[in-house]
């Protein structure tokens, strides 16, 4: 290429790093420069060529980890089976519960910061308990064999139904701690996605779901007759709000 | 192996904590993206870039508001850099290092990577200096402005069209021509 603009402003242009005036004015230069479209092309294809590569590289699930555990001296980051000190949903749940007394009075200021940090919490939550052997401690997809599995680990009684049915098949439980208090993390299946549904008694009173989603994870939370509810999960938001009607209905 | 708790001496209280993981965690893929690609290695990566977040954490308190994602990767960018550096005067003590010296032209192995598009693009990637390097991967994966790669790698903004422009070229370069060996002492 022969066109010195080929070498510099071509890349401001391609970029959309040129202000109006001065890619208008290289524009009017494209139609009369040949270098410089055979240029634009190449550069084109080039992007794309990047683009379907996928280059980008995702952080390591282990990085991750090793870094929150960096952040959070003194709360295992780690999950092991039957006794799980989950600390950190602690903190989620209690951003969660303030999050809710915010959104109900002031509902835009509040939420976004809160939401973000629940989010993130959450998430982790549910990746953590997707590592081999951590999902459930009592493996069924009969709710009269889960729901009796949680008599006498928990001083409440957590709703437990198959939805089968409806697309969600129960596969087992666990015990988690939120909140400084031992609750039941439901956990579903939908499709090739698993859901996690954590569930603790509250005194507060019913409240519409809200939802969200993180690092393409999504989440809904809701209250309903005494207890509080959250599930995450990465399956599509329609179909976590379908479990959360299945739950209230 | 740093830890924030055995090493640092500051820790954060508990609403700058909250602050801090908020905004600095969701850019986690994108801080280890960019030490993999300046480092070209993922166990320096993940190194490099947990060393970048211990020290953005350190000097959380200087920053005031603004753009995260260039504030921590200017962080990453001059711990790599630094890594770099470190790792340069190890090699140049090296007698010989088969593969900096090896015989130029096509291996089985070379010819194997060019066989597929992220193979090459990669080798080639690579094999552009990290100067270069580095605002390819900050432009085409993470999709940053001019501005913020300014901001990122400490260069006036004016200079940064024509570096990425010289990086385009080399990549261009490099992905004609399989041969193409950059000096990759080069800083």
């Amino acid at each position: 290429m022969s066109c010195n603009r080929a070498t510099t402003v071509l890349h401001g242009y391609f970029d959309s790093e040129l202000d109006a005036l001065g890619a208008a004015e290289f524009e009017h230069h494209l139609e009369q420069c040949f270098d410089c479209i055979s240029a634009l092309d190449a550069l084109e294809s080039l992007r794309s060529f990047m683009n379907m590569a996928r280059l980008r590289e995702k952080a390591p699930a282990q990085f991750r980890k090793k870094v929150l555990a960096d952040l959070r001296p003194g709360r295992p980051v780690v999950v092991f089976p039957g006794r799980t000190p989950w600390r950190w949903l602690a903190v989620a749940a209690a951003f969660l519960l303030v999050a809710y007394g915010s959104w109900r009075v002031i509902p835009i200021q509040r939420g976004s910061n809160y939401e973000t940090v629940l989010a993130a919490e959450i998430v982790d939550a549910h990746l953590r308990s997707l590592q081999p052997g951590h999902l459930t401690d009592v493996v069924s997809t009969d709710q009269h064999t889960v729901k009796p599995w949680f008599d006498g680990k928990l001083d409440f009684s957590p709703p437990v139904q198959d939805f089968t049915d409806q697309g969600f098949p129960l596969q087992g439980g666990r015990i988690d701690v939120v909140h400084g208090r031992s609750v039941a993390a439901l956990v579903y299946a939908r499709r090739k996605h698993f859901v996690n549904v954590f569930v603790w008694p509250t005194n507060e009173q019913d409240a519409a779901p809200r939802s969200g989603s993180q690092q393409g994870y999504q989440w809904i939370a809701w209250r309903k007759g005494g207890m509080e509810f959250c599930a995450v999960s990465d399956a599509a938001p329609s179909a976590l709000e379908q479990l959360q009607r299945l739950f209230t209905e | 192996m740093n830890t924030l708790v055995g090493k640092g001496s500051i820790v954060l209280d508990s609403q700058d904590q909250v602050r801090f993981e908020t905004l600095v965690l969701p850019h986690l893929d994108a801080a280890f993206n960019l030490a993999r690609w300046l480092l070209r290695n993922g166990a320096d990566a993940e190194d490099a870039s947990q060393e970048a977040i211990l020290r953005a954490y350190r000097f959380f308190n200087g920053f005031h508001g603004g753009d995260v994602r260039a504030w921590l990767l200017q962080i990453v960018r001059n711990t790599c850099f630094t890594w770099l550096e470190k790792n340069r005067r190890v090699k140049d003590m090296a007698e010989f290092d088969e593969e900096l010296h090896g015989p130029p032209g096509p291996t089985p192995e070379s010819l194997a990577i060019a066989a597929d598009s992220r193979g090459r693009l990669t080798h080639a990637l690579e094999s552009l200096p990290p100067r270069y390097r580095e605002v390819i991967v900050l432009r085409e994966l993470e999709g940053c402005s001019y501005k913020e790669i300014a901001t990122i790698t400490s260069i006036p903004v004016g200079t940064v069209m024509s570096r990425v422009s010289r990086a385009r070229q080399q990549l261009q370069l490099a992905l004609t021509d399989p041969t193409h060996r950059e000096a990759i002492h080069e800083l």
